[in-house]
């Protein structure tokens, strides 16, 4: 059981769990009261020194992306955070949100008042209305306990916080797309340079971070950045929440140390679903390269996972047996980021729609001979020349899945259908009529 | 616009509250077209009229925004949105075989609303609860762990006027229009209920808890030794009380699911300019 770490998922089954009392019953805004003590920019370093890598996919150290902000100019500055959880498999962030509202808060108000923001913003999905309640009910209960408002904790700091909720868009989890929705626009990235550390939210420097990053503040902060490299590994420090999904015994929220390896999860989850066998993996979530059992012992850190071929990406493991047909999975991932793709740039919007198309039809047994030089070329029309990482991700699971599984894209292309049942895959028991 | 007076009324007074939310008045655009989902069930011309004059904006600008995000609705939702998730896990964990039973038991298809108003039968994409699959969203509340059978068991129960409690949300689920008011930041009074976590976000948890005491969970505590306390907090095992879906015997057929032609979203599904094909 030592694998396991939990700290950010440590309160998350505590009775009413999500309010002040209980928060601050297990330590809750202590960190805050020490950084109100500290120098802004030595909570920075604190932070910088952590070496904290930010949880939201990319993996970009946190706090040398606060020192990125230009110098003070008397103007606003902003921190948000991006609440926009949407990469499939990807499914922390809500829960943490759920239970534990109050330390995003607090990590927030730290980093805050480390680079000198007055105004933040908590960017929330708006599919998950019960996690809105919870954090305008922890603000509202932060404010009334003189957290926030002015003179935060009883210091000269003043901040306002605002949780505003999104209205379904994948693609508002990018961080410039992100900042153009929260102006009241179409969720569209912009292009970058200048970046949002120079000219963010209304032009005006900004922090776009993570729920995990921010709520890992406090920890970091309160135990100082020794102790966080203590955990982990030398360049991926300290702790994370790994999220198991599909077929395996008992998914769920695995709280653990940087570069514990998926061996070591499934284990812990109980293993695949009885009777069967693991088939492939996703790393970290759907826009990253697929495993197959052959990298069950890679260490899930930023660099290993990168050396094996993928992506750490949001430790979203989406696990699936020998029943699953690996052509209809990322057949599905296509529709996702075929039906996401914002429309703005051309590899991404008409490479997502043509990749649907083919493996639509390969899918359902009117595959071509041609389709699989079709799925081999348009990748390359999409990654790395789409205007936002996020469509240079979707044909990942594609191109992944080629490489491991090119014999069943021929089979169904030969058979003319597919050769699964995929009742075979559900988790309940199917009845046939 | 055709507002009530009372209903334009109210609407400026609240629509005043959001706005002052924000350094920028646009800002407000979002939860305003939720806001006036509240008091239509979709977003109507008068919303558009209405959003375009709060915030000095064209009724083309404040389109192209609406049409842009999935949960703005172009005609008149139901009551309740059954919202499930069929992108890859959850579709092949069992949300193709949930969707056509309700497809045929409701006998509407993606995006279309029961004639008598109340219920839109949704695909929705990813909902991060991929440790629940298959879920269901009920006005955006989460039912985890769903079969068909139990899926079809809610529909009952709405139809029938019971209350129906999401597996981890309020008390009961709350109609489109009153979860609308909620997304645009009105707080409803609804948060303290239901429980803080499901079982499966507690399965980390549960394995590394026993033993270790809740105080220790303080972070600015610092630790002896520099290797992290590993706190646990004593309700670690509050995680039992939600595995309560029996997997009733689903007495619809299991289709070899035909799914590759009714994605044709026979709404124009609004938001993304690359669906025009």
């Amino acid at each position: 059981m030592s694998a396991l770490t939990p700290l950010l998922t440590s309160r998350w089954g505590q009775e009413r769990a999500w309010t002040l009392d209980a928060y601050r019953r297990t330590g809750g805004y202590q960190a805050l009261a020490k950084a109100l003590k500290m120098d802004p920019a030595d909570v920075l370093n604190t932070v910088k020194d952590s070496g904290l890598r930010g949880r939201g996919g990319a993996g970009f150290p946190t706090g040398v992306k606060w020192s990125f902000l230009p110098p003070p100019d008397g103007g606003p500055r902003y921190l948000v955070v991006n609440a926009d959880e949407s990469e499939p498999g990807t499914c922390k962030d809500i829960p943490l949100m759920m239970a534990d509202p109050h330390s995003l808060i607090e990590g927030a108000i730290i980093t805050s008042y480390a680079i000198g923001c007055h105004h933040a913003f908590i960017y929330l999905r708006g599919e998950v209305v019960h996690v809105y309640r919870r954090l305008l009910n922890a603000v509202s209960q932060a404010r009334a306990a003189g957290l926030l408002g002015k003179s935060v904790g009883g210091s000269d700091f003043d901040l306002e916080l605002t949780v505003h909720a999104g209205a379904g868009a994948y693609i508002c989890g990018e961080e410039t797309a992100l900042l153009d929705s929260l102006e009241g626009r179409r969720g569209q990235p912009r292009l970058k340079p200048p970046f949002p550390a120079v000219a963010g939210l209304y032009a005006r420097p900004t922090v776009v971070n993570n729920v995990e990053s921010i709520a890992s503040v406090p920890w970091i902060v309160g135990r100082g950045a020794d102790w966080w490299k203590s955990m982990g590994t030398e360049k991926s420090t300290g702790v994370a929440i790994y999220s198991l999904s599909g077929h395996v015994q008992r998914p769920g929220q695995y709280e653990a140390q940087l570069g514990v390896t998926m061996r070591q999860l499934l284990d812990l989850a109980g293993g695949v679903r009885a009777g069967h066998q693991l088939k492939f993996w996703m790393p970290g979530g759907s826009s990253t390269p697929m495993f197959t059992p052959e990298q069950l012992d890679v260490p899930l850190d930023y660099d290993s996972v990168a050396a094996a071929g993928s992506m750490l990406g949001t430790r979203a493991l989406q696990c699936f047996d020998e029943t699953v047909c690996v052509v209809r999975a990322v057949s599905r991932w296509m529709e996702f980021y075929a039906h996401e793709s914002c429309g703005k740039c051309t590899p991404c919007r008409e490479g997502t729609f043509w990749l649907r198309s083919v493996l639509r039809r390969i899918e359902a047994g009117q595959g071509r001979p041609e389709d699989l030089q079709i799925l081999q070329d348009i990748p390359g029309s999409i990654m790395g020349r789409a205007f936002c990482p996020l469509g240079d991700g979707a044909p990942s699971s594609l191109v992944s899945s080629l490489k491991f599984f090119r014999d069943e894209y021929v089979q169904h292309i030969e058979l003319g259908r597919c050769p699964f049942d995929p009742a075979a895959s559900y988790l309940f028991e199917a009845v046939t009529a | 616009m055709t507002y009530a007076p009372t209903t334009l009324e109210a609407l400026t007074a609240d629509a005043a509250a959001v706005m002052a939310r924000y350094p920028s008045p646009r800002s407000a655009l979002l939860p305003l077209l939720h806001l006036t989902q509240s008091v239509d069930g979709y977003v109507s011309p008068d919303a558009i009229a209405f959003c375009a004059e709060t915030l000095g904006l064209t009724a083309a600008e404040v389109s192209a925004v609406a049409t842009f995000y999935t949960q703005f609705k172009r005609q008149p939702n139901g009551r309740y949105t059954l919202g499930v998730c069929v992108t890859s896990l959850c579709a092949i964990m069992g949300g193709d075989a949930i969707f056509e039973r309700l497809s045929e038991y409701l006998a509407v298809g993606n995006d279309q609303t029961t004639a008598d108003g109340l219920f839109t039968l949704e695909k929705i994409e990813c909902n991060a609860a991929c440790d629940y699959a298959p879920v269901m969203m009920v006005n955006w509340e989460f039912f985890d762990n769903q079969t068909p059978a139990s899926a079809v068991q809610v529909v009952d129960d709405l139809r029938a006027g019971r209350p129906v409690r999401p597996s981890r949300g309020p008390d009961q689920v709350h109609t489109f229009k009153e979860v609308s008011r909620v997304l645009a930041g009105f707080e409803d009074g609804h948060a303290d209920e239901g429980p803080p976590a499901g079982a499966s976000s507690l399965a980390g948890l549960r394995l590394a808890a026993p033993g270790l005491a809740a105080e220790e969970a303080a972070p600015a505590e610092p630790a002896p030794d520099g290797a992290p306390a590993e706190p646990a907090p004593e309700g670690a095992r509050a995680a039992d009380a939600d595995d309560d879906q029996g997997d009733q015997n689903d007495h619809g057929d299991q289709k070899d699911q035909g799914d590759q032609n009714d994605q044709g979203d026979q709404t124009a599904s609004g938001k993304d300019g690359g669906e025009a094909k």
